[in-house]
């Protein structure tokens, strides 16, 4: 189940987040926006994948819909960003919950290539309803400035309003994990026999997390679309949803605290690999990828669960 | 007292002019021009990484021969892998972290119109992107973007052209690829057969990158009565195209994009026969064509990938792409001298006249101005007859329409 | 009429293709337990070693048989040497080691091999044969022949073999087969080398179509797990079949539905492939999984 992190590494990590932009510049603090959303992203996937064992290769799909929610809703009808935002995650949902359904008939293996064929064919889509799409164009928003005169640049504002977005749905998440609803997801994903046996409606469990899921995945995606003001189909391709798998594993499977540690792992490792070499930079990262599940086979999160494992296991035994 | 007092007073002004002045050229020292770029090294586009690495090469030539003006140039060049998201990020690095003096021949539709809007914000020169698309002329919106090669839409209209002056009871039948590309492309062709396009255009077939091959596509074309094939592919499936077209025996008119009119690349593996009678319209001299075989620039050009770029393939047209364009910007760069100011480095792409490139086919001409940011709008119509490109017709140009 | 029979054609030459690779992945698959993500790219690194080798001046039939060999080679390394170390973890674990090779592999062919596309031979001659009004190509008749020729090798090892019936046992049952005396890791060692094998074959027939560069492989690996989805992952014959059916309802698709026409190819495609696995989720010719409570 999920490690309770201790309140005060929780308190030091979230007063840190806040200071931040008092130490970097604009640039690395988009960045971190984008962390900030991509960690949003992986934890989405994190609840169907690691929480209720539902493997989803196509999670880029959600965060494609929820990235031209808002575009359209902004490029077409000038709606107010908070509220496309609001929108992405409710639609997304219910796309999410709808696609949970059929996926209940698919077992392991064939839900991820489901899901990878929703992934792939995700651009196609995109560029073939061009009129609400713009197509392969794209469509070009323009950041949004601080509301109500405060003096903050556009990048220190998106980066204060992603990062609130961010604590409310991982707080909601916790809650939603640590109560009735976790552990039954959980035990869907150990034991769905056993599970239902107990009573618990699988059905309609792994559909909602199928929904939540998605809806989480969606609100990032649009969010998104506002933090780089552009969305084009070449950005929500396969390759997309393969990060998202990879940012999940290496950060910690059935993790909260996993969903960070992968969104800096695939944000900032793919820059580093590039710097290491500018010959082969992919094989860098490759090898970054590969080197990381021999050390941590279960991701950033497992390891560290680990560690204070055996450091509480440690001190128990020296007390004894 | 008094001199001291002027000296001092002096000093200091000359100080806040040089302050100032540094703080007017971000990227530029007495020794050195930093300089952005963004390409995808890795990727779906990979194949065009090589333009960044000839561009490379060919500074480190400017670099070897005394830079320019006294200054070397510091070519920074990142991998974007052709995605949006990066490119932003990646620009964003290089103005903001790296204070780079402006950003040069960054690729693609996509990830250009992604830096479109900041790039103009942060007044920084985005010069000679290297895409075809149309809107990259815009002076009024968007005076820090420059475009470079002659447009996607622009060749269109050539072909256009030729089909309504050459063709009686023309049928077209076109196959391109399903993005920005080969949608301009096909845009360039309706816009010049104006109302007529529906009447002229008979069927149409798109191809994605990731699809293995266009037969299934040519078999469709063939059988619609299409007299006139507009072929609107990557050289990869130009060739499968030309060859299932002879396969089955379907002779049209054949209208090829420059992207894939290299003899070596495409005409050669699909088959000379089989390509006989093409027509293309090229604006650079293809080094596989024979007949440049002692052209004094092709010899230049190869010589220089010899020395500078031996990894490089001589066949591959996108080396002479890059070649050429960074020929066109240390021009720009000599024409500013000691003012290597944004303002001024735009000023000058501006204020191209009548500029001759070595790879640029005999009679075209680099030219810009102030409300003019085309800076090639030339192209040559040219029939394969077997061996090699024919040159026909008079030069057309974009600019005067 | 016609133009339906030259479209079914074409969709079995395309159709051989995916077949070809996607029997490499369902060989994987039913040997070791993994969907090996990066058998594309194996597949690509192999046709290079074979490019590589008739640069040589090795004659086209040598530079075969010789990239076989070293690619079975290679397969049993990378399992023994990539693979082992995560061969107890979790499924998605080994997932991104995979995922890993896939991109050092296309990073390292890139690198030494360039980007831009080379010609690779065919062993088949290049004049198309003409069946009335359909047209189709020797190699293309050729290849699907090659694939057929490298089932029936797999179907007669698996089948009449001891060390095809060792293979098997350890997939399904690893603990009892230890008992026997199999060696299960080296089981799943040559399960690699034959898939990589398989893959080499698929990559030099594939490689005259599309041309020879790093990316080749993508496109075609997507379809590849369109035909085994379809034919099911637990059916090497299946697989090739699957292929088959892909390519044929593509390119039918893509003629005869004018709405959607080629624009969304590869959706409908796609959209197949979700269809029958709503219908039935182990593919057409697979058998589902059953398993003990």
């Amino acid at each position: 189940m999920t490690a309770r992190a201790p309140v005060i590494v929780v308190a030091v990590a979230l007063a840190a987040a806040l200071a931040l932009p008092l130490f970097v510049s604009n640039f690395r603090l988009f960045q971190f926006t984008q962390v900030a959303v991509y960690a949003i992203a992986l934890l989405g996937l994190n609840i169907l994948t690691g929480y209720n064992g539902q493997i989803s290769l196509g999670h880029g799909a959600f965060y494609a819909l929820g990235a031209y929610t808002t575009a359209i809703m902004i490029d077409q009808w000038s709606v107010p960003y908070p509220l496309t935002i609001v929108t992405a995650g409710i639609l997304c949902l219910v796309v999410g919950f709808l696609f949970g359904i059929p996926a209940l008939r698919l077992e392991g293996l064939y839900l991820a290539l489901a899901t990878f064929a929703l992934a792939l064919a995700i651009p196609q889509i995109l560029k073939y309803f061009e009129h609400w799409t713009g197509g392969s164009q794209g469509i070009v928003l323009s950041k949004p400035n601080p509301p109500w005169g405060i003096t903050l640049s556009p990048d220190q504002w998106l980066y204060y309003f992603t990062l609130a977005i961010l604590v409310a749905l991982f707080v909601l998440a916790r809650n939603l994990l640590a109560g009735r609803t976790g552990r039954a997801i959980v035990a869907i994903r150990d034991n769905p026999i056993a599970a239902q046996a107990m009573g618990v409606n699988t059905a309609l469990y792994k559909s909602l997390t199928f929904g939540v899921s998605a809806g989480y995945t969606g609100v990032a995606g649009a969010l998104s679309a506002i933090v780089i003001a552009f969305v084009a189909p070449d950005a929500f391709n396969v390759f997309l949803s393969i990060t998202f798998v990879t940012g999940i594993v290496i950060g910690g499977l059935a993790s909260i605290s996993g969903a960070i540690f992968g969104a800096l792992f695939i944000q900032f490792v793919p820059n580093w690999a590039q710097d290491i070499s500018k010959a082969a930079p992919w094989a860098i990262y490759g090898i970054f990828l590969i080197g990381f599940m021999y050390v941590m086979p279960f991701g950033i999160a497992g390891a560290i669960r680990r560690l204070a494992a055996r450091a509480a296991h440690r001190g128990t035994a020296a007390r004894a | 007292m008094l001199t001291r007092a002027v000296l001092s007073a002096l000093i200091a002004t000359l100080a806040l002019v040089a302050s100032a002045t540094a703080a007017d050229t971000p990227g530029v020292t007495a020794t050195e021009i930093k300089i952005g770029h963004t390409n995808p090294y890795s990727g779906p586009a990979s194949a065009y990484g090589t333009i960044g690495k000839v561009i490379t090469a060919y500074f480190k030539k400017v670099n070897d021969e005394g830079g320019i003006n006294g200054r070397k140039i510091n070519f920074i060049s990142v991998d974007d892998g052709y995605s949006p998201p990066k490119t932003v990020e990646m620009v964003r690095r290089l103005v903001e972290q790296d204070q780079v003096a402006f950003v040069f021949n960054t690729l693609g539709t996509p990830t250009n119109s992604a830096i479109h809007k900041y790039m103009n914000q942060q007044k920084v020169p985005q010069l000679f992107v290297a895409t075809g698309a149309t809107k990259w002329g815009d002076p009024q919106h968007f005076p820090w973007t420059m475009g470079w090669q002659p447009t996607y839409q622009a060749e269109g209209h050539i072909y256009a052209q030729y089909v309504l002056k050459n063709v009686p009871n023309a049928k077209i039948g076109i196959l391109y690829q399903n993005d920005d590309y080969g949608k301009d492309y096909v845009k360039g062709l309706k816009d010049a057969l104006g109302d007529n396009a529906k009447k002229i255009i008979v069927m149409e077939q798109t191809y994605e990158v990731t699809d293995p091959t266009v037969d299934s596509q040519i078999v469709n074309l063939k059988n619609s009565g299409a007299n006139v094939f507009y072929n609107v592919t990557i050289p990869k499936f130009a060739v499968q195209a030309i060859k299932k077209a002879h396969d089955v025996g379907w002779k049209p008119l054949h209208l090829l994009n420059s992207v894939s009119s290299s003899v070596g690349v495409v005409l050669k593996p699909a088959g000379l026969e089989a390509s006989k009678d093409i027509i293309t319209a090229r604006y650079l001299k293809d080094v596989t064509d024979p007949q440049w075989k002692n052209d004094a620039g092709y010899k230049d050009w190869l010589a220089f990938m010899q020395k500078y770029y031996p990894d490089g393939s001589t066949v591959d047209d996108f080396n002479v792409y890059g070649y050429t364009v960074a020929q066109g910007l240390v021009q720009v760069l000599k024409q500013c001298g000691n003012d290597l100011s944004r303002a001024n480095i735009m000023k000058q792409a501006a204020s191209l006249k009548d500029l001759t490139l070595p790879m640029l086919l005999p009679g075209i001409k680099v030219n810009t101005s102030a409300t003019d940011f085309y800076p090639i709008e030339q192209e040559q119509l040219a029939k394969f007859d077997g061996e090699r490109w024919v040159n026909f017709g008079e030069l057309f140009d974009a600019s005067k329409k | 009429m016609d133009i339906f029979f030259q479209q079914v054609v074409s969709g079995l030459a395309t159709g051989g293709i995916y077949g070809s690779v996607a029997l490499a992945l369902v060989m994987i698959y039913q040997a070791t337990d993994v969907v090996n993500y990066a058998q594309g790219e194996m597949a690509m690194f192999s046709t290079y070693l074979a490019w590589t080798l008739m640069n040589a001046g090795v004659p086209y039939w040598g530079a075969f048989f010789g990239t076989l060999v070293i690619s079975f080679v290679g397969g049993v390394l990378l399992e023994r040497v990539v693979i082992r170390p995560v061969e107890s973890k979790p499924i998605l674990t080994i997932v991104i080691v995979c995922i890993g090779l896939l991109v050092i592999l296309n990073s390292v062919a890139g690198w030494i091999y360039s980007y831009i596309q080379k010609p690779f031979p065919s062993p088949f001659p290049p004049r198309p044969i003409v069946l009335g009004t359909v047209v189709f190509g020797a190699h293309d008749l050729g290849a699907i022949g090659v694939t057929l020729v490298v089932l029936a090798f797999l179907y007669v090892f698996f089948r009449f073999t001891t060390l095809g019936l060792a293979m098997r046992a350890a997939a399904q049952n690893p603990a009892s087969s230890r008992l026997c005396g199999i060696r299960v890791g080296w089981m799943l060692a040559i399960g690699w080398g034959l898939a990589a094998m398989v893959g080499a074959v698929a990559g030099m027939m594939v490689a005259p179509v599309v041309f020879l560069d790093p990316n080749m492989m993508a496109g075609i690996l997507i379809y590849a797990f369109a035909s085994a989805t379809l034919g099911g992952f637990t059916s090497p014959g299946g697989a090739v079949l699957g292929g088959l059916i892909v390519g044929v309802i593509e390119n039918l698709v893509g003629t005869y539905v004018r709405f959607i026409g080629t624009e969304l190819k590869l959706t409908v495609a796609l959209a197949v492939i979700l269809i029958v696995l709503v219908l039935k989720p182990s593919g057409l010719f697979g058998r589902a999984a059953v398993h003990r409570v």
